[in-house]
């Protein structure tokens, strides 16, 4: 992708989020305040970022792979079941990630 | 009105905001890693300033998808900021046009979640300045030395980075799956439903456009609780 178009994603996303955050600060509670919408927003959240986690993890273009990003995954998830601090959980990820590389050359 | 009470609230705010700003040197390695250059990281940080969204938008860039599936993504993730500015505004009480801009700003899970616990409005708005303030710097400092520090690598290094991206993803998702928040079932079995989702589609799809399909899973939330609704 050129340096503009990364730019312009960079920016576009950037302003539409402020206008996201603006918007609750300026717009009447009973607009957002719907059940439906407020079920939705509470769920948004864990679809895609389960849907990065698999598409960070598992593709690669639009292929499916499985290589040192899953045990780096899987240590990740230990980490987080045992409550380690964010930064030792990405260490530990990316140790197994450097170590499977190295030992699959 | 007791001096402890606003230590406290100082403590806390500021505490979390140094935790939470180290994620900024995972956001600024992700980035890298996605081909974005150092000034466009910073200007995310600086003006976007929401993790998931950020982490998203270079996620999927780095996936190999159009600027447009990146954007949509962010701005998905971004929703739930205007839900917290809704229950701010009693709070904060932003009054003018200004403080309202700024404000809007710093509207984020932390500092909504950090505002919601003080125990009245000056506290909340202090707990909300200290917050931001310090997770806003924090972020900003450390998503330079991701991006500087990723950019640096090669060999392992770069199959570590490319570890430590899911796992960042893993890490943003996980507190929503734990036992406590509310209705964590419910959140894992959509999260699971994303997932299955975006990997089923990605031979088919454009890169990014199963992140954004991803979202159907929301349906696998079912209806409203009535407990919610009158809440």
């Amino acid at each position: 992708m050129s340096g503009t178009a990364l730019w312009a994603a960079v920016l576009a996303g950037s302003i539409g989020c402020y206008v996201l955050k603006l918007a609750g600060l300026s717009v009447p509670a009973s607009w957002v305040e719907q059940p439906w919408v407020a079920r939705i927003v509470d769920f948004v959240p864990a679809a895609l970022l389960a849907a990065l986690v698999a598409v960070q993890a598992f593709t690669s273009g639009q292929d499916l792979v499985v290589d040192g990003r899953l045990a780096g995954l899987a240590v990740a998830a230990l980490a987080l079941a045992l409550r380690a601090p964010f930064i030792v959980v990405l260490v530990l990820a990316g140790a197994a990630g450097a170590l499977v590389h190295v030992v699959t050359g | 009105m007791s001096a402890p009470t606003r230590s406290t609230v100082l403590r806390d705010a500021i505490g979390l905001g140094l935790a939470v700003g180290l994620y900024g040197a995972a956001f600024g390695a992700a980035a890298d890693a996605a081909g974005l250059d150092l000034w466009q990281a910073m200007t995310m940080s600086a003006l976007m300033f929401t993790g998931a969204s950020q982490f998203a938008l270079v996620g999927v860039l780095g996936a190999g998808g159009g600027a447009l599936a990146a954007v949509g993504s962010a701005l998905l993730l971004g929703t739930r900021n205007t839900v917290y500015g809704v229950r701010l505004v009693p709070l904060l009480q932003p009054r003018g046009a200004l403080r309202r801009l700024g404000t809007a700003h710093w509207v984020i899970d932390e500092t909504t979640a950090l505002s919601i616990a003080a125990p009245d409005g000056r506290l909340a708005r202090l707990a909300f300045v200290a917050g931001g303030a310090s997770i806003f710097l924090m972020w900003n400092v450390t998503t330079v030395i991701g991006a500087l520090g990723a950019a640096a690598l090669t060999g392992p290094a770069l199959a570590a980075l490319d570890a430590v991206v899911p796992a960042a993803f893993l890490a943003l998702l996980w507190p929503r799956l734990r036992k406590g928040f509310p209705e964590s079932r419910v959140q894992l079995r959509v999260a699971i439903g994303g997932a299955v989702i975006a990997l089923a589609l990605t031979p088919f799809v454009p890169a990014g456009v199963q992140v954004i399909a991803a979202v159907a899973a929301v349906a696998l939330a079912g209806r409203p609780r009535p407990t919610e609704a009158a809440a």
